[in-house]
């Protein structure tokens, strides 16, 4: 320990610099009620900031090889063999360009809800370190949300920055856009979260979650086809899949895609209806699981 | 400790149980124990793997709720106050759980956060703890680099942070080498004279003999005996204790030829205790009767001896 070092105040005469204080338990845990996710959201995006480039690399290579490949490849192909009234009167590009955004909110929430919500329960058991201090597994839960959800608000940015750059996204109200893929990332993400807070063991549980749910909704949720185009048998994936529901929301949003506004309604409250379903869910199962 | 004046007033507790209990389904791994700790006293929960003792300290800590009875730490029953009591505590569990993506002095950052505290409080704090946990030169190293006595130790400077009155640690050493137990019981000792309140559940006896001033024998759950190290051993058994091998086939058999010597004779497999105050009085009786034991010891009663005494089994199995 170091001796107390010694400064003048005003007065001239010296006075002892004021030890090191922590201040009071009671102001500890009244800061923590108020601000407590915020507080874990800080911890993890200072983890997130250690694998930051490959979030930003990831963020930017993803957009531009998708939208370079269906731009000067496949839309090529599509825009000459269709009329753009199949697509709602927009090019290939832009018609894909919002689902593309979308869906990769949706790939983000299955990586960010499931591996580190296992390793904060049994691999490293992280979870448990915070919850020692003032705050409540559902702050901690809340903390994984917020810092993923700042995730999902950059990477869309700037998915949408490398959109427009294509032309792919000619309204104004094009940003809008980045709202709904954050939104269709929570809407998926929050459902799967709780579910990772249920699981024990891991067997490979993930790994058929991305093989036998993201990827069936990916291709089958009106991203690279109207939905209406496939077989009514298998429509309803669409119609239970926050990517369709945030697809179609943000064709309204990048191109004014003209669709019934009972309809948009209807996107907007599924995606906040799945999304609070999920948060619910994960709270009791963060709640339970900490508790025992 | 100082001595009481006549009349003072009664030790003020900083943690009061009674009737705690906390079943698991069937299971009952907490059963009605009842105890009180004076702030500033050194407390330890003495017991063998699954005797209970963590259990109660995730109830102390309130992170696991109690199935019945009444806790308070600080006069706050953590169930109601979780994140009151909890900003009172500072918490050494049984398993690391150190961030291990960040550096060594940023886990300290980042706990520190938990608790509100600003960070112009925090980076000088942080690397107070370090020194006083023999790590400023690991400061920047990630966690995972760090041997398990270190990790232990950074664990110690974490808890600390928000500059707890008590100290919650949970089997704090095991699985380090003596001499990283060695480092770690004296940071403990220090803060136990800076008028920190230990609360230490342990299985190993040198180490609640080190650092307890009161501890409690559990074993499933339930309470076996109270006091401090030396009444224990005062009360449950002798003064000396003679250690006699004569091979694992025989020990047993030779037991009924050594009735008589010492106050009481505990046969185990691998060796026979002759309790005594005069161990090497006992060892000539022994070879007074021709009996030839492979080796033999002399030491002084330990809690091991007491937590045998009480349950008839070892603390560590």
């Amino acid at each position: 320990m170091t001796e107390p070092s010694f400064t003048e105040d005003m007065t001239g005469s010296p006075t002892a610099a004021p030890p090191l204080r922590a201040h009071s338990p009671e102001v500890s845990a009244a800061k923590a009620r108020r601000w407590g996710a915020f507080y874990y959201a800080e911890q993890v995006l200072r983890v997130m900031k250690g694998y930051g480039w490959s979030i930003f690399l990831y963020s930017v290579g993803q957009p531009a090889a998708y939208l370079f490949a269906m731009g000067v490849g496949l839309a090529t192909l599509v825009d000459t063999n269709t009329t753009s009234v199949f697509f709602g009167g927009v090019s290939y590009i832009a018609f894909i360009a919002p689902a593309l955004l979308i869906s990769a909110a949706v790939m983000t929430a299955a990586t960010e809800f499931t591996f580190p919500v296992m390793d904060g329960f049994r691999w490293r058991r992280v979870f448990y370190g915070p919850h020692a201090s003032p705050l409540t597994p559902e702050q901690i839960a809340g903390g994984q949300i917020i810092a993923v959800t700042c995730r999902f608000l950059l990477q869309s940015v700037i998915y949408f920055v490398i959109v427009a750059m294509f032309g792919a996204s000619p309204s104004g109200w094009g940003w809008g856009s980045v709202l709904v893929a954050t939104l269709a990332g929570l809407s998926f993400g929050l459902p799967l979260m709780a579910y990772a807070a249920s699981i024990k063991e891991d067997k490979g549980q993930f790994a058929m979650v991305m093989r036998f749910i993201v990827m069936p909704l990916f291709l089958f949720s009106g991203t690279f086809f109207p939905l209406d185009t496939l077989p009514v048998l298998v429509r309803w994936i669409g119609w239970i899949s926050p990517i369709w529901h945030g697809t179609e929301l943000g064709r309204v949003m990048t191109y004014g895609y003209g669709e019934s506004p009972v309809l948009t309604i209807i996107h907007v409250v599924f995606l906040l209806g799945l999304a609070w379903l999920g948060w619910v869910l994960t709270k009791r199962q963060f709640v339970r699981r900490m508790g025992q | 400790m100082p001595a009481k004046a006549a009349g003072a007033a009664p030790p003020q507790y900083v943690i009061t149980a009674e009737n705690l209990t906390k079943t698991y389904g069937d299971v009952t791994a907490v059963d009605g124990i009842s105890f009180s700790v004076s702030a500033g006293e050194s407390f330890g929960l003495l017991g063998p793997n699954g005797a209970g003792k963590s259990t109660t300290m995730k109830m102390i800590g309130g992170v696991a709720q109690r199935t019945s009875g009444s806790l308070t730490i600080m006069g706050l029953d953590p169930e109601q106050h979780g994140p009151e009591v909890r900003a009172h505590l500072g918490v050494v569990p049984q398993q690391d759980n150190l961030d291990e993506e960040l550096k060594v002095r940023d886990n300290l950052l980042v706990y520190g956060r938990y608790f509100g505290l600003p960070m112009s409080y925090l980076r000088p704090k942080a690397d107070e703890l370090l020194e006083f946990a023999q790590l400023t030169d690991k400061a920047k190293s990630k966690v995972d680099a760090l041997s398990g006595g270190m990790k232990r130790r950074l664990t110690i400077a974490r808890s600390l942070i928000n500059e707890p009155r008590i100290l919650l640690l949970d089997e704090p050493t095991t699985g380090l080498d003596p001499q990283a137990r060695h480092i770690l019981w004296d940071r403990l000792f220090r803060l136990k004279e800076q008028g920190v309140t230990l609360i230490l559940t342990t299985h190993y006896m040198d180490e609640a003999e080190q650092l307890c001033d009161r501890l409690i024998v559990v074993d499933k759950g339930r309470i076996m005996a109270e006091g401090s190290p030396a009444s224990l051993i005062r009360e449950y058994s002798t003064r000396e204790v003679l250690e006699l091998r004569f091979g694992s086939e025989r020990n047993a058999s030779i037991a009924a030829e050594l009735e008589g010597i010492g106050e009481r004779l505990e046969t185990l497999p691998d060796r026979v205790l002759i309790y005594t105050n005069d161990g090497e009085g006992a060892l000539e009786e022994v070879s007074g009767r021709g009996l030839r034991p492979l080796t033999s010891l002399v030491r002084r009663s330990s809690l091991e001896d007491v937590f045998l005494r009480l349950t008839g089994r070892s603390l560590v199995d």
